[in-house]
């Protein structure tokens, strides 16, 4: 993939980034440091293991199974790790309920504070400046940035990720979908769905 | 500090631009600068608290104008520079010039799952009750530290009602500054929007954020 952010930096900047991080990385490999075996295993785990296809599978669960949404809400981080998912930035954390009356949106307006468990890391623009300054400040505006425009009486209530909790969206369950499997359901289960700045795919995007 | 990570509330950063179909990593050199980060952590033995401090000390003109994972990379030197685990000439050669430090423990592939599995947990046990309940109107206090705080500017001096007892965890602005956990109740303190923004502010929001509570002062009911 291109540096779709890094077309900001001249080409020597980038490159000079590039060769200080291998330098940095063959000086901790030289000491003991690290084992490169392991940071491999880091990269891989977030790349293709952990990310929101696992949050998908919460929220259809809780879509098709009231014990489970109930479990959810009282406690999120059991409810998450009966799925299997738990651990770094997600020892924490809380399910959201959006309503017909109240939509809930997810920042972290101090750094990059984000549910690594259920959705992976975080995109650029949650870590970048023009989300975490204007989110808690003028969240609809924002979600029209993502093409969401909500009726004018829904409440909004932002999130601001300032301690160790770590906060899940759960969206409503798309209308048309009765009787739909829970595989199904996660499908249109959208990342930015489960952080509150988009809405779950409507059954006729997907097949 | 007020750094320039205390982005809340801000003007002149543009709309959000959301990449479609973005990958995990933009390049080669982010995921060896996260990996390196995540890794490091063990040996490196500092804390949570003292990464994100690492990262947002540093000019606003700077911060503002790096990718996320270089801000991340310059923090790891930094912190790495500061326990004496590395030094610059070792960077600028490529190789290690010097002997290792003995460090406590190095992150092992067979550890990896493990180790996120676990992950670091920031509750802790108390024999102490929380002084605010559910319902309480509570003021942020009006702080300005110049070391590490999760208490942002924008809600600082305002009046919002606590929503939930989170629980009792380590303290940001102690754990910071390694002088230790000094755990503390946690609230999650919802603010009106009007009382954040002014009257002209959009009446159907609402903004929560988590606060310790140091960081609260009790107010009047309505």
């Amino acid at each position: 993939m291109t540096e779709l952010h890094e077309h900001h930096h001249d080409h020597s900047e980038l490159s000079e980034t590039q060769l200080r991080v291998r330098a940095l990385e063959t000086v901790l490999t030289e000491k003991g440091y690290v084992d490169p075996a392991a940071l491999d295993l880091l990269i891989e785990t977030y790349e293709k293991k952990v990310g929101p296809r696992n949050g998908a599978r919460v929220v259809a669960r809780s879509w098709v199974d009231p014990d489970y949404r109930a479990r959810l809400f009282k406690d999120a981080t059991p409810a998450i790790a009966e799925l299997g998912y738990a651990g770094r930035q997600g020892e924490h954390i809380v399910a959201l309920e959006n309503t017909p009356k109240l939509h809930n949106m997810v920042v972290c307006t101090l750094c990059s504070c984000y549910p690594w468990p259920v959705l992976g890391l975080p995109p650029v623009w949650y870590k970048s400046a023009p989300y975490r300054s204007r989110a808690v400040a003028d969240p609809r505006a924002v979600l029209k940035d993502f093409g969401v425009t909500l009726p004018p009486d829904t409440q909004i209530r932002v999130w601001d990720s300032t301690s160790e909790i770590r906060y899940l969206v759960v969206p409503m369950r798309p209308a048309g979908t009765e009787g739909w499997s829970e595989e199904r359901l996660a499908s249109l289960v959208t990342r930015d769905s489960m952080i509150g700045t988009g809405l779950p795919k409507s059954p006729r995007d997907v097949k | 500090m007020n750094g320039p990570q205390d982005l809340g509330g801000m003007d002149g950063f543009g709309p959000v631009m959301p990449e479609p179909d973005e990958p995990v990593f933009h390049a080669q050199w982010e995921k060896r600068a996260f990996a390196l980060t995540l890794a490091m952590g063990m040996p490196g033995g500092w804390n949570i608290d003292q990464s994100r401090f690492a990262r947002e000390n540093r000019s606003p003109a700077e911060y503002w104008t790096m990718s996320y994972y270089q801000i991340w990379f310059a923090a790891l030197e930094a912190m790495l520079k500061e326990r004496g685990l590395v030094a610059d000439d070792e960077i600028a050669a490529g190789h290690a010039l010097r002997p290792p430090k003995p460090v406590s423990r190095v992150l092992s592939p067979a550890d990896v799952l493990k180790v996120l599995h676990r992950g670091g947990p920031t509750e802790r046990e108390t024999n102490t009750k929380p002084l605010f309940q559910p319902g309480d109107r509570v003021r942020a206090k009006i702080i300005n530290p110049p070391t590490h705080t999760r208490l942002p500017r924008y809600v600082r001096g305002h009046l919002g009602v606590v929503d939930r007892v989170i629980g009792f965890h380590v303290f940001p602005d102690s754990n910071a500054t390694g002088a230790g956990e000094n755990p503390q109740w946690l609230y999650t303190v919802t603010f009106s929007g009007r009382e954040l923004w002014g009257s002209e502010g959009d009446a159907t929001t609402q903004v929560s954020v988590d606060a310790w509570e140091p960081y609260l002062e009790p107010a009047a009911p309505l």
